[in-house]
């Protein structure tokens, strides 16, 4: 039995309605006051990112919760989980593109967005994390210096930089390049001459012509057929940086797979939570319907059940291994000083997202943002789980120690999550959050009628 | 340059100005229209060939570097293992090769499409400010053979357009 689904974008749209839509909310002159509240707040909290930032710039990352078992902590659990909620981004822009699937149509712009910002966030991190950043230059990037020192080529750690850098720079390239039409469409209806200007230098002269569209659409698929081997790159290259080394808990073959089924989920979940704010305040109910909404929560659903059986792996692993280090670390997971958050990952990981079977749940959308909401939550655990866990109690109980954050570990969280949504929220209310020529060829007015081809 | 409601009309007015002989045409449309690329005779771009290289040039370029930084300019005795662990090197070069295509794709397409460019002609048309949202267009241009004003105008009337107008320099 098919179940009548809705469709991508409600009937009754053309041309005209589509792009006015969409335009009307970074043309228009109006700044809503939950608008200005949010970005307040947000623009708060990238202002202790600021301080905490001078801090440590001044003390060193001895401010930090970081001791000598676990040297890698919260900054590079936040890494993770920001690089992570990226590749939602690159999958909805491109993988989704190369299937054909139109409904990732109009949430493909503000994902691509999001994961610009995600990267922007997560990179921060690594390169605090050297204590030194101004001299991190020579220590990851290869160029010429006047000591004739090159970088480590065959760690794990240089591969995340080319990575990490590579998938930035195209997410920007791609990005750009769909967004050029739209500035074009902005331009042409803008009133004010600044605004015109402005988009008018954006669009880079953009007049639609056919042959420029033709190379145009040709770029835009190789470019998303570059961006999808790169996008399972990335989280791979960054499981390296664990599965590389010989610690229990991080030593695993299982992990490229399965850090990129947990990037794509917590990626989906955070889409989720920025999308169903967005449809509602600025009316888009008719461009992001309940079809994107249910389609979401399905591949939360099936990553989420790829995730859960990882963690399945490792128990399994850590038993049927016989080796005794591997059993201690399961154990310490499930029973140790950590265990309440291995636990509250496994509930909502692997149980709570059982939820998403349900018809009635992917129809209830404010339930559905607060599941979104935990999953994210669920997803820093995890990172939490496999990094601090697995380093606090190794080979040596001599070495083992405790790890707790301190306030400038938080503040520096809460300040990436401030700088995030500040920049989101500058986005939606300046760029088109929705690609307007892409959503202009799914109306039925695209479709050419029959008789030309006589 | 004449104007039409939809994508249909411009494609049908495209391939009549063709078959009519035109051939310095440009056709300008909100959404992209494969059935255009045929109207006009439009040559496959030679962008796929490019970003093949470009990602080629990345790959050598980025394994090259790892080869050279590994085992000539600072080599690192380890062991005794070999200096040119290939298999390591293999993400970096992965890494490379995509940056190197993606690079020449973007800015490949700009170029080939002569873009930025600040002033065009087709601007000088009040009605083409919708050629954005919702209208079509179809351009013959002077430089074209067979352009003759009076004739041209006549042609692009008869292909029952929403108007025609003349594109200032």
């Amino acid at each position: 039995m098919a179940l009548q689904e809705t469709p991508v974008i409600l009937p009754g749209h053309d041309f005209e309605t589509v792009t006015e839509t969409i335009a009307e909310v970074p043309l228009s002159k109006r700044f809503p006051l939950g608008w200005i509240g949010i970005l307040l707040i947000s623009l708060g909290l990238a202002g202790m990112l600021q301080m905490a930032l001078g801090y440590l710039l001044i003390k060193g990352i001895g401010i930090w919760g970081n001791n000598v078992p676990v040297g890698w902590a919260f900054d590079i659990i936040n890494f993770v989980w920001w690089i992570g909620i990226g590749h939602a981004g690159t999958l909805i822009s491109a993988i989704l593109l190369l299937f054909r699937q139109q409904w990732r149509t109009s949430i493909n712009r503000f994902a691509e967005a999001m994961t610009l910002f995600a990267v922007a966030c997560a990179a921060m991190f690594p390169l605090l994390h050297t204590g030194r950043p101004w001299l991190a230059v020579y220590w990851l990037f290869p160029y010429p210096n006047t000591m004739g020192l090159w970088p480590q080529f065959r760690s794990p750690l240089i591969w995340d930089v080319f990575a990490v850098s590579t998938y930035g720079t195209v997410s920007a390239l791609f990005w750009f390049t769909g967004l050029v039409p739209d500035m074009a469409t902005l331009r042409d209806r803008a009133k004010s001459p600044f605004a015109q200007r402005i988009y008018g230098m954006l669009a880079l002269g953009w007049r639609g012509s056919a042959k420029h569209w033709q190379r145009y659409e040709t770029a835009y698929l190789l470019l998303a057929g570059i961006s999808t081997p790169l996008v399972l790159s990335v989280h791979s290259v960054v499981s390296f940086d664990f599965a590389v080394s010989v610690l229990p808990g991080w030593h695993a073959t299982i992990f490229p797979p399965y850090f990129v089924a947990g990037a794509i989920y917590s990626g989906f979940a955070m889409v989720m939570t920025l999308a169903i704010p967005l449809r509602k305040f600025y009316h888009l109910e008719g461009f992001i319907t309940m079809r994107h909404i249910h389609n979401m929560t399905k591949v939360m659903l099936v990553t989420g059940m790829i995730v859960a059986y990882g963690y399945a792996n490792e128990a399994f692993f850590a038993w049927y291994s016989a080796n005794p280090y591997e059993s201690f670390m399961m154990y310490n997971r499930m029973a140790g000083p950590y265990a309440v958050f291995y636990w509250s990952l496994i509930g909502i990981n692997a149980v709570m997202i059982q939820l998403f079977w349900f018809r009635s749940v992917r129809d209830n959308i404010p339930l559905l943002f607060v599941l979104s909401l935990l999953v994210n939550v669920g997803m820093w655990l995890e990172r939490f789980i496999i990094i601090v866990t697995s380093l606090h109690r190794d080979f040596l109980p001599s070495s083992w120690d405790m790890y707790a954050p301190t306030r400038w570990d938080f503040g520096m969280f809460a300040g990436t999550i401030g700088l995030f949504l500040a920049l989101f929220f500058l986005f939606i209310r300046f760029l088109p959050a929705i690609a307007i020529f892409e959503m202009r060829t799914i109306v039925p007015e695209a479709k050419l009628k029959a008789e030309h081809h006589g | 340059m004449a104007e039409f409601e939809n994508a249909t009309a411009l494609v049908q007015a495209a391939t009549k100005a063709r078959l009519a002989g035109y051939r310095q045409m440009d056709a300008y449309s909100p959404i992209p229209i494969e059935e255009l690329n045929e109207a006009l005779d439009l040559k496959r771009t030679r962008l796929p060939l490019l970003v093949l290289l470009g990602g080629i040039f990345g790959g050598l370029g980025g394994f090259g570097l790892e080869y050279w930084a590994s085992t000539i300019a600072y080599p690192m005795n380890i062991g005794d293992r070999p200096l040119n662990s290939w298999p390591q090197f293999i993400p970096v070069t992965f890494e490379t090769t995509v940056l190197g295509a993606a690079l020449t794709c973007f800015i490949g397409m700009w170029a080939l499409n002569r873009l930025p460019q600040p002033y065009h002609p087709v601007f000088n048309v009040d009605a083409f400010g919708r050629a954005s949202t919702d209208r079509f267009f179809l351009v013959i241009e002077t430089a074209d053979p067979r352009f003759e004003r009076h004739a041209t105008w006549a042609f692009l009337e008869g292909l029952h357009p929403v108007g025609v107008s003349e594109v200032a320099p």
